[in-house]
């Protein structure tokens, strides 16, 4: 699948960059991209070094228990075969207070480190888990409460109301979440029989 | 008054939430430093075994961008989508924002600037950004982190709940602000 997307990205980008004659932004754009991509990975280095370390710590001193604890009938309801001790629910629920509270920074750092987890107990290194489909169902929807990237961009460009999207994006991002909980515990039993017949 | 309490938390999240992990740490008389320094090991590698992932993904999409397929999509797309009452200003973002975040930030911040931050597009951009992510690098980065190459309905669910995202921005903006 993502071996057919990523040619016809490249295929479709080389015929339209052929047809209309700006063949020459290609190479150019092929590098920047490159560029960019590695810029944002060190730039990742460190956040993620920093909120590891912050993990590590409130592991240690079972402050984690208290958020197991609050958010445990969320994680009941989208997890309900991962052990609620286990430290994959430990950091996908580190992931999703991040994602709350609007620490938009530490909520990768806590969701790769979920990811890790998981594939620990993944019965199929290649291919992705159950568990790993619902979190980024979650993630990829955006579960926000306070969305601060948009909020400092409207008051940036001189908003007189610059929280007042807050309701309408929390709203739509209620639709998105839910939307993609839905399908994925709909969908997820259509991809684990294909996987199997295989 | 919601704008100072959003604002407010805003800037003492990050604060609050180390102090206080940090001042409970030191209570169940935890090694914070020697913990610390443990768990950020990790950082490292694990942000460097993302680079091949995201310059593939990166590049594709930078492509895409640069040899004006994106915008000949959002060309053939955006008719179709005013049949259906989407404004026609809020096309290139909705497309845009599965597949490039820096990309999305750039269209809303030139939405702003040209309808203003408190018209109609302006809020619909606004929600419309803050409702959903980068669905295609979350894909990359959390699956390239651990090496997963079979993504199963991933990919079809995070871009149907973009779509969600971006029906239900339309409709409660509509509701809410016209």
């Amino acid at each position: 699948m993502i071996n057919l997307i990523w040619f016809a990205m490249i295929a479709i980008a080389f015929v339209t960059a052929a047809l209309t004659g700006s063949i020459e932004t290609f190479t150019d754009a092929l590098f920047s991209s490159a560029e960019q991509a590695v810029s944002v990975v060190f730039s990742m280095v460190s956040i993620m070094t920093f909120w590891l370390g912050m993990m590590k710590i409130i592991e240690k001193s079972g402050f984690i228990e208290w958020i197991v604890k609050l958010l445990r009938p969320l994680s009941r309801l989208l997890f309900p075969r991962l052990p609620r001790n286990h430290p994959a629910m430990h950091a996908i629920l580190m992931n999703m207070s991040a994602n709350l509270l609007g620490m938009g920074n530490a909520a990768t750092p806590f969701g790769l480190k979920a990811m890790q987890e998981l594939q620990s107990i993944n019965e199929d290194p290649q291919t992705a888990s159950d568990e790993m489909c619902t979190f980024l169902a979650i993630n990829t929807s955006a579960l926000t409460l306070i969305p601060t990237t948009v909020v400092a961009l409207r008051a940036a460009s001189g908003s007189l109301y610059p929280t007042e999207i807050v309701g309408t994006t929390i709203l739509a991002t209620l639709c998105a979440t839910t939307t993609a909980i839905i399908l994925d515990k709909l969908i997820r039993g259509l991809t684990r029989r294909k996987r199997k017949r295989r | 008054m919601l704008q100072v309490i959003v604002q407010t938390a805003a800037a003492w999240v990050i604060p609050g939430f180390i102090f206080i992990v940090l001042v409970y740490a030191v209570v169940k008389k935890v090694d914070v430093f020697d913990a610390f320094v443990e768990g950020a090991q990790e950082g490292f590698a694990t942000s460097v075994s993302l680079i091949p992932y995201l310059v593939a993904m990166l590049v594709s999409i930078g492509l895409l961008r640069a040899s004006g397929a994106l915008e000949l999509l959002i060309k053939l797309l955006s008719p179709l989508l005013t049949r259906f009452n989407v404004p026609g200003e809020i096309i290139p973002l909705a497309i845009m924002r599965p597949l490039s975040g820096s990309g999305a930030l750039g269209i809303t911040a030139e939405i702003l600037n040209a309808f203003g931050p408190d018209s109609f597009i302006g809020r619909l951009a606004s929600t419309m950004q803050g409702s959903t992510d980068t669905t295609f690098f979350v894909l990359t980065v959390y699956f390239g982190s651990v090496g997963i190459r079979k993504t199963r309905h991933a990919l079809t669910v995070g871009l149907l709940a973009d779509l969600a995202a971006f029906i239900a921005s339309i409709v409660i903006c509509t509701l809410v602000f016209h």
